[in-house]
């Protein structure tokens, strides 16, 4: 098989977990940083409305670091668009499809079903929940937990701190509820 | 010199975001429903990596590129808003199949409607910025 065969095709799991793991020191021997995505957005927040809210004053110079660094995140996922992106549906488990077509969940294109995420969809209710609503609790949630999966699983996880453990329970808590008690209402709307 | 590291390990996170799938909202539903290893291998495993590479910059004192010591900030411990932020988080990170790393990843990788999710997510941070301090921590 060609290098390029193997590149294209989706990265098992313990060739990326390990990689994404490497992120941790790499930040640290850079310039002593911890990694985490969230905070990024409390920065542009800080960016956009400067002063007038005592949670968004602080020194933007300690920040500059890490709004590259996902500036790097949308260009790396960008090259990966253009030259190795799997040209095939994704493969998720037998047992996922068949629970997400009882959701009506039948389209595979891409990375995420383009049923619920489309721009025709966002003032509908379903589309209005799981892309404004679900935003929203995605970076209220992150900002009050103080981290995200970068943040507090892979980082906190990785220094040992108790409260970001406490966070990832409280992560997949709300997955769980989300997922088995709360779709099944929502897609009977 | 440094910011142009910081935008190559950005750029090599990008890429494995996408190339892992931990991008994709199926996979996050696969990880919820406890029907495939692939996200929990991806999270275990990049949380040895990174525990493990800890220890060794510990151990063997490893200086940064700036021949600085490595300082680890401790995270601060707020029982009622990590479990509370978490638990919030992760009802919308169920909705939306992606938590920050990835809503930028996949406006990266062409998906632009997930712009509308981003924005919102600011939305939801600059909320908490203005009732950070009448909420229980």
């Amino acid at each position: 098989m060609k290098i390029i065969d193997i590149l294209t095709q989706p990265w098992p799991w313990y060739v990326s977990g390990p990689l994404i793991g490497l992120i941790v020191p790499s930040l640290l021997l850079i310039g002593n940083k911890q990694f985490g995505v969230s905070s990024t957005m409390k920065d542009i927040c800080a960016i956009c409305i400067p002063n007038r809210v005592a949670f968004f004053k602080y020194d933007l110079k300690e920040q500059w670091w890490n709004l590259i660094f996902v500036l790097g995140v949308v260009i790396g996922a960008f090259v990966v668009g253009q030259t190795i992106q799997n040209p095939n549906l994704i493969q998720i488990s037998i047992n996922t499809v068949d629970d997400l077509k009882l959701l009506g969940i039948t389209s595979y294109q891409g990375m995420i079903p383009g049923e619920i995420f489309n721009w025709a969809n966002i003032s509908s209710g379903r589309g209005f929940l799981f892309m404004i609503v679900g935003g929203f609790l995605v970076g209220f949630g992150v900002r009050y937990a103080g981290g995200c999966t970068s943040g507090h699983a892979i980082m906190g996880l990785s220094q040992g701190s108790l409260g970001s453990l406490i966070s990832v329970i409280g992560f997949f808590a709300g997955g769980l509820i989300m997922t088995h008690l709360l779709f099944p209402l929502i897609f009977n709307l | 010199m440094k910011y142009f590291y910081f935008l190559l390990t950005g750029i090599y996170f990008g890429i494995l975001l996408i190339k892992s799938e931990v991008v994709s909202w199926f996979r996050i539903q696969e990880m919820f429903r406890f029907q495939s290893f692939h996200m929990y291998g991806i999270l275990g495993s990049a949380v040895l990596t990174g525990a493990l590479s800890i220890w060794l910059i510990r151990k063997l004192n490893i200086k940064t590129i700036q021949k600085e010591g490595v300082i680890i900030k401790e995270k601060p411990l707020n029982r009622v808003s990590n479990f509370a932020g978490g638990l919030i988080f992760g009802l919308g990170w169920a909705l939306t199949g992606a938590c920050p790393g990835p809503l930028y990843a996949l406006i990266g990788n062409g998906h632009l409607v997930i712009l509308i999710v981003l924005l919102s997510a600011i939305t939801g941070t600059f909320v908490y910025g203005l009732l950070s301090e009448k909420l229980p921590h």
